[in-house]
């Protein structure tokens, strides 16, 4: 699409997006938002971005390819839930722990963080294996 | 083997294998090689998970340690671990014979993943406590099964993939409207607390219209008459890889859920729905001989026959007594294993003429003697020749037929098992007995293929065969794992006491 | 209310079923889409239709001080709306394959691999 308006617009909103979709990923870890909705927001991102330049510079920003996205997110979401099993606790159980960190101060994280993250990674991997593809047929 | 870890390894397996052939794309030979690894490590987890059930009869798993009727329970007694060990052994067989008949471009374009898919969604389907929970496990398999029916975009292909959608999707809607009439009934869908609840329901004739609603929704994925028509439109048209996975398992999963839903929940106005039941069981079985007498291409008068199957299934479950359903059940391992087998065989077959039509094949039993044993006892297994093991199968049925005294059912079920005989017979005489056409395509004859892919071909036909013989001579342990499956079925206390009580046990969270 | 969306329901289904029931292939992929919308608003109402309130237990209490929806239902929707998005996406294309590769959108004309 040659829209001089869009093209530079999408320069600010791309950063800007990304970091929304971040936003959202740590906001579902007690209030509305999580893997999903980050995800979605994160792929419409890279979606603006693939229509005001090309498919192939989108693949290029990303570098990851979406197959490879969708891959390793089911790789970490498993991975969140087989961690239980290691200490005797049934599958897909929530380990939690509570640690101190000099910059954040104390910090309530646990297996699901884990897990929201792997849902990120394979909407967002889903969402541009669509965008991609229509885009390049 | 730790007994949590044992219930959901047969889920928990092929997603990791699908995982990692994700991750692994580009690769065709790492593709196969993981497939298939992947294939065997859910056959061993199905294996160890049969033994464990065995050994401690029913085994309950709260995922995420919530507790019952709140949180997703996956309930392993004996049937599922059945069905999961059925599961894990066609997608071993279907496997290696894939590596010889799947070309390079359906592989690259996901075929592998897509099987280990469809094979979570069975395994889930079959180890779930929970009805909304059995919703999403039959749509994971459904989209996978799309997919796998579609993957090469071929005509036939396309054509019999939309009246499979269809109807598939209209049978998924039914399903879900059930779920939320139940849920607003009862307040639950977790099933152990819904056989519980369901029993002592005030309006017994709510309870009836619900049950409809499931035996619409499982009968379209089972295929009974008159809710089949998508089977014989569509399973003759995809890779016989992907034929023969359908054809043991897809239509099975509809019948474990009718077993469950007729077994636990609807168990109160059995007048009307067991009779019901039976009268679909005779049907199915009738029509669908019928309809295979009418094919002259080996899968289509195969497909027919899945549908005549079914009937048998649901006849063990319509008459309700122990050795019924043992029958039933028995009639399972069977028919999963032989139909499978008779699918591998129809492939090779086809492979040979570059057809299925009957009247362009023939001279097989000369020229292709080990494929002709092969075919000869899967077929007559199928039919119920004794000592294979559909006679015992069909035995059990019809002594558990003759014991409810319905003998209307006995002699449907006797007459479609003669008119399978005389089907099978047919394809025998076609492609086997009478010379080849002389217009018939250049016989591929083994010798031209190479040793390996010989191997991936006659190695699974060889192996189911030989089970298929071996419930057969060995029928005694069967029988007494399917009598002990079918009376832990009409126990139903039992599963609700193991489902309900770990769950008050399990309550520990932060 | 619950009359209004019963009927809306209800609606629903008759005009899924009878776009399933045209000849025209799109046809039967908007009823397929209209049979899992009317499943998904009735799994809503029965999940009991409450204005404004939140469905959350206050500190100390054991459940709800008023009545409150259920939001068992609207989590279990929101799983079917995904669900169903995914596959009727999948049905689109499929028949889009299909119009291209047969040159027929007419259900009638598809009859190769019936009996």
């Amino acid at each position: 699409m040659d829209s001089v308006i869009l093209k530079t617009a999408v320069r600010f909103l791309l950063p800007l997006l990304l970091l929304a979709s971040i936003f959202l990923f740590l906001r579902g870890h007690n209030e509305p938002g999580g893997g999903f909705v980050g995800g979605l927001v994160a792929g419409g991102a890279i979606a603006l971005y693939a229509i005001t330049r090309s498919a192939a510079a989108a693949r290029q920003l990303v570098r990851a390819s979406p197959r490879l996205l969708i891959g390793s997110g089911l790789l970490l979401a498993l991975g969140s839930g087989l961690a239980p099993l290691f200490f005797g606790r049934p599958f897909l159980t929530a380990l939690w722990t509570t640690t101190t960190t000099a910059v954040l101060g104390e910090l309530h994280i646990g297996t699901p963080l884990l897990f929201d993250l792997g849902v990120y990674c394979v909407v967002t991997g889903v969402t541009l294996a669509f965008v991609f593809t229509l885009l390049e047929e | 083997m730790n007994a949590q870890v044992a219930v959901v390894l047969p889920i928990v397996l092929p997603l990791a294998t699908m995982t990692v052939l994700l991750l692994t794309w580009k690769s065709i030979v790492a593709q196969k090689v993981i497939g298939v690894v992947g294939s065997t490590l859910l056959l061993m987890s199905a294996t160890a998970l049969l033994w464990l059930v065995a050994r401690h009869n029913i085994l309950v798993l709260q995922v995420g340690s919530w507790p019952a009727p709140f949180g997703i329970t996956l309930v392993a007694d004996r049937l599922s671990s059945i069905m999961v060990m059925l599961a894990g052994l066609m997608a071993f067989a279907v496997s290696v014979y894939s590596l010889a008949t799947i070309d390079d471009r359906r592989v690259a374009f996901g075929f592998h993943p897509l099987v280990q898919l469809l094979l979570m969604g069975v395994c889930g389907a079959f180890l779930t406590g929970d009805l909304f929970n059995l919703y999403v496990w039959f749509e994971v398999m459904l989209i996978a099964s799309f997919v796998l029916l579609t993957l090469g975009g071929e005509r036939g292909q396309l054509e019999g993939a939309i009246k499979y959608v269809a109807l598939n999707l209209i049978s998924s809607a039914v399903f879900l409207a059930a779920i939320g009439v139940i849920y607003a009934a009862t307040g639950t869908l977790n099933m152990a607390d819904l056989a519980l609840k369901l029993r002592s329901f005030p309006d017994q004739n709510v309870v009836s219209v619900l049950a409809m609603l499931f035996l619409i929704a499982f009968g379209t994925k089972a295929a009974v008459f008159p809710l089949f028509f998508w089977l014989p439109a569509s399973y003759h048209t995809p890779p016989v890889a992907v034929s023969a996975i359908f054809a043991g398992l897809l239509t099975k999963v509809g019948v474990y859920s009718l077993m469950r839903a007729f077994t636990l929940l609807f168990v109160t106005e059995l007048e009307f729905t067991h009779n019901l039941l039976l009268l679909i069981a005779g049907l199915t079985m009738v029509t669908g001989v019928l309809g295979a007498m009418a094919q002259s291409e080996i899968r289509r008068i195969l497909s027919f026959h899945i549908v005549s199957q079914i009937g048998y299934m649901l006849m063990g479950l319509a008459l309700f007594t122990p050795l019924a359903l043992a029958g039933s059940v028995f009639y399972i391992i069977h028919h999963i294993v032989v139909k499978t087998n008779l699918f591998l065989i129809g492939g090779m077959i086809e492979q040979r003429f570059g057809t299925g039509l009957l009247a362009k094949s023939g001279g097989l039993y000369r020229s292709a003697p080990v494929l002709a044993t092969l075919f000869f006892l899967a077929a007559m297994s199928l039919a119920g020749v004794p000592p294979l093991s559909g006679f015992f199968a069909k035995m059990t049925l019809i002594r558990g037929g003759l014991e409810a005294e319905r003998y209307a059912i006995v002699v449907a079920a006797l007459v479609v098992s003669l008119l399978t005989l005389f089907s099978m017979t047919k394809i025998w005489t076609e492609a086997f007995w009478k010379p080849a056409p002389v217009d018939a395509a250049t016989d591929v004859r083994l010798g031209d293929q190479s040793w390996t892919d010989r191997f991936f071909l006659c190695g699974p036909t060889i192996l189911l065969t030989t089970i298929t013989v071996g419930i057969g001579v060995m029928a005694g342990p069967v029988m007494d794992a399917a009598l002990a499956a079918s009376e832990q079925l009409l126990d139903q206390n039992a599963y609700i006491e193991a489902v309900l009580s770990v769950g008050s046990r399990e309550s520990t969270r932060p | 209310m619950d009359i209004v969306l019963a009927i809306t329901v209800g609606g629903l289904y008759a005009a899924g079923i009878f776009m399933m029931l045209r000849r025209n292939v799109v046809k039967l992929l908007i009823g397929l889409g209209l049979l899992s919308h009317a499943a998904n608003l009735l799994i809503f109402t029965a999940g009991r239709l409450v204005r404004g309130r939140v469905a959350v237990i206050p500190a100390g209490e054991t459940q709800p001080l008023t009545i409150v929806a259920d939001p068992l239902p609207q989590a279990l929707i929101l799983t079917a709306i995904v669900i169903s998005f995914a596959v009727l996406a999948f049905t689109l294309v499929l028949i889009y394959r299909t119009i291209q590769t047969l040159g027929t959108d007419d259900l009638d004309q598809l009859r190769a691999t019936d009996t």
